[in-house]
This record gives structure tokens, C-alpha cells and sequence, in this order.
């Protein structure tokens, strides 16, 4: 008698178990539903990027540029995602145009990209020709990381800085409303 | 009176000068006469330029630990200061960056990493960060390229035109105007840009 109940006590405890790990399965699957996971990253050469930093319609574009090993571009990027955020339906678009290594851009960029769970569009500029991109990109820029291009049809405006919130929504605001 | 009036009417001017230079100094442009520094090295040692007796010019360049554009560039950089000492052009390295702001670029973290790599040239800390802004560096890694007697600047910018992998370099920049200069001909490119870091200051 008791090794009969003993048994069913088993396999009670074999069912519950079982149970937990079919709901343990379940929500793992759910939780990839919800949080779409970023595989890869469009790379551009400048030629590529350039039609991005000129658009002509009548949307508000911020454009930074950054990398992950950039120090002061990541303490910045919750501001731009923000933004991104926050400014969706006033017609403000974010691209955060990355600076990382090529060869690190499986290792490194998309990892931070599923772990800051980015939700602004990221691509990765790969053109070794800088000297004549970061004077096309602008005049006055040395090179240096971060860097920000705001821009709509009528106006463009280059920050050669790194922003807290309220320094860029106040440039942005310059944008929006003329 | 008329010489209070001209003396007032010179300090005016004087002023004005003062201020406006001060407004426009972006640091060193090509062509300009550089000031002597004067920083301490990694052995300890202080370094300034005039202690280079037969240098006929310095190959100075800002960079860091801790920037990876300059990690990239570190053999680079080795290189350039074997090809160059012996002909007069000596790799001088400064680190702007304040190490209260990026604690691994400090000091002894300098060391540390010129002894890793068998840094073959000085590896200076501008302490207090008062040489940097003279220069007007922006980034890591920064070139200058300037000629002892006159002490003038000749090149800016960046070491070649591949900062990011150096197998797919088809410019080497700097080897061009140090060639350019040791051959007396005139640089081609005396200015070009390359991604780097930011400088860090608290």
C-alpha cells in the first residue's frame, strides 16, 4: 500500500515537472514573439548612405553617427531613441548610422543592438574612403565620435557633440516648428 | 591727453585683437609656427622638441589606450617611427585625454600598454590637458606633421586612407608628406580626415 502511493506520489511529481517545463517552453517562445530579435545590419558605402542624408520629403531626419566601443555615443543613444520614440507622429525619423568594425558587426554591433532592444533603424557605414566622406558628410567636421545631422527639405544642421536630452529635443524643436 | 587717447585707443585694439584671436583659435591650421611643449614621458623622463637636436621635424600624434581607431592604428604607428626616426622625423606620441574621464588612460595605464605593444617612440600625458587645444585635436588618432627649424605645421590629419583595416590601404598619408618633405617637395595632400575618438575631458 504505501509503495503504491509512494509510486503515485512519483508520478505526480513527474507530471507537475513535466508541466512546468512545457509553460517554461511556451513563454520563452512567446517573449521571441514580442521582442523581435535583429539578425543582421544593412551595410551601406557612402554612395549607398548618401540618398539617406538628402532626402526631399517632408519628414525631420536625425541622423548620428556612432559605434558600440564609442563611450559617449552609447551614454547619448537613449536620448535619440527617445526621440524616436516620443516624435514617431510628428514626423521625425531616427538613423543611427554605426562606425563599428566590419568584422565585429556579428560579434559586437547586433549583440548591442538585441541587448539595448534598439528600436530606431541601424546601419553600418563601410567605406574606407573617409577623408572624402566626412568632408561631404560636412565641411566642419573633424571625424571625431559621436556626430549628429538633423535636416529636413529647407534645413540642415550639423553638431559636431555629444547631446543630453533637452539640448537635442530643443534642436529638434527648431526643426519642427518654423 | 592725446597720448592717454592713444593709449586708450591701443588697448582697445589690443583687445579686440586678444578676443578675436582667442574666438577663432580652432587649434593649429598648416602653416602655422607651433609652441615648444614641454610633457612628461612614460620613462619619466620630460620631453619638449628642442630636445631633439638632429630632428629635422616630429611626426606628432594624439592618441589613446583605450580608442580602438588607435589601437588599430598602434602598428602603424610603430612603423612609421621605424621608417622616420632615423631620417629625422621622429614619432612623438600625446595622450590628451583626461584619465579622471577614462580612468584606463592614465598614466600608469600607459606604460602598461606602450610596454604590451614595444612602443618605440615617447608616449606622452598632457597633463592637464593644456597642449591639445593649442594643437587643436579633435579626435584619436590626430597627425601633425611639422618641420623643426621653422617649427610649422605641414600635414593634419589622418595617418593613411584606411584608418579601420590597415589591408585595405591604397594612401599612406603621412609616409607621402614626410617623403614629400625629406625629398624638399611640396605635400599633396596637406590636410585629410579619418574617423576617430572624441577627446575625453572631465
Amino acid at each position: 500500500m504505501i509503495k503504491k502511493i509512494m509510486l503515485l506520489f512519483g508520478f505526480l511529481f513527474f507530471l507537475t515537472s513535466c508541466k512546468n517545463e512545457v509553460k517554461k517552453e511556451i513563454v520563452t517562445a512567446l517573449k521571441k514573439e514580442v521582442t523581435s530579435t535583429t539578425t543582421s545590419v544593412k551595410t551601406y558605402d557612402y554612395n549607398q548612405l548618401k540618398p539617406l542624408l538628402e532626402k526631399k520629403d517632408d519628414k525631420t531626419y536625425v541622423i548620428n553617427f556612432w559605434a558600440t566601443w564609442c563611450a559617449p555615443c552609447v551614454k547619448e543613444l537613449p536620448y535619440f531613441e527617445k526621440i524616436n520614440k516620443e516624435y514617431a507622429d510628428k514626423n521625425v525619423a531616427v538613423l543611427l548610422v554605426s562606425l563599428d568594425f566590419p568584422k565585429q558587426v556579428e560579434k559586437k554591433l547586433i549583440p548591442f543592438i538585441n541587448r539595448k532592444k534598439l528600436q530606431s533603424e541601424v546601419v553600418l557605414l563601410d567605406d574606407v574612403n573617409e577623408d572624402v566622406w566626412i568632408k561631404a558628410i560636412d565641411e566642419s567636421w573633424s571625424g571625431a565620435l559621436p556626430a549628429t545631422i538633423i535636416y529636413t527639405k529647407n534645413k540642415r544642421k550639423f553638431y559636431e557633440q555629444s547631446f543630453d536630452y533637452e539640448t537635442l529635443e530643443n534642436e529638434l524643436k527648431t526643426f519642427l516648428n518654423p | 591727453m592725446k597720448t592717454i587717447e592713444s593709449i586708450l585707443l591701443l588697448a582697445v585694439v589690443v583687445f579686440t585683437t586678444a578676443a578675436f584671436t582667442l574666438k577663432n583659435s580652432g587649434g593649429y591650421k598648416v602653416g602655422d609656427t607651433i609652441e615648444d611643449f614641454r610633457l612628461k614621458n612614460i620613462d619619466g623622463t620630460m620631453v619638449s622638441l628642442f630636445d631633439y637636436e638632429d630632428a629635422k621635424g616630429f611626426i606628432i600624434i594624439f592618441t589613446c589606450n583605450t580608442c580602438p581607431y588607435s589601437v588599430a592604428n598602434e602598428d602603424r604607428i610603430i612603423a612609421l617611427n621605424d621608417k622616420y626616426q632615423e631620417e629625422g622625423y621622429p614619432v612623438i606620441a600625446i595622450n590628451p585625454n583626461d584619465p579622471a574621464a577614462v580612468p584606463d588612460d592614465s598614466f600608469d595605464k600607459m606604460k602598461v600598454r606602450a610596454d604590451e605593444k614595444g612602443f618605440n617612440f615617447p608616449y606622452l600625458l598632457d597633463e592637464g590637458q593644456n597642449v591639445y587645444p593649442k594643437f587643436g585635436a579633435s579626435k584619436t588618432p590626430h597627425v601633425y606633421i611639422v618641420t623643426k627649424e621653422d617649427m610649422k605645421v605641414q600635414y593634419i590629419g589622418a595617418i593613411d586612407n584606411s584608418s579601420r583595416n590597415p589591408d585595405t590601404v591604397t594612401e599612406k598619408y603621412v609616409e607621402n608628406a614626410v617623403d614629400a618633405l625629406l625629398a624638399g617637395k611640396t605635400i599633396e595632400k596637406t590636410e585629410t580626415r579619418a574617423i576617430g575618438c572624441s577627446i575625453k575631458t572631465i
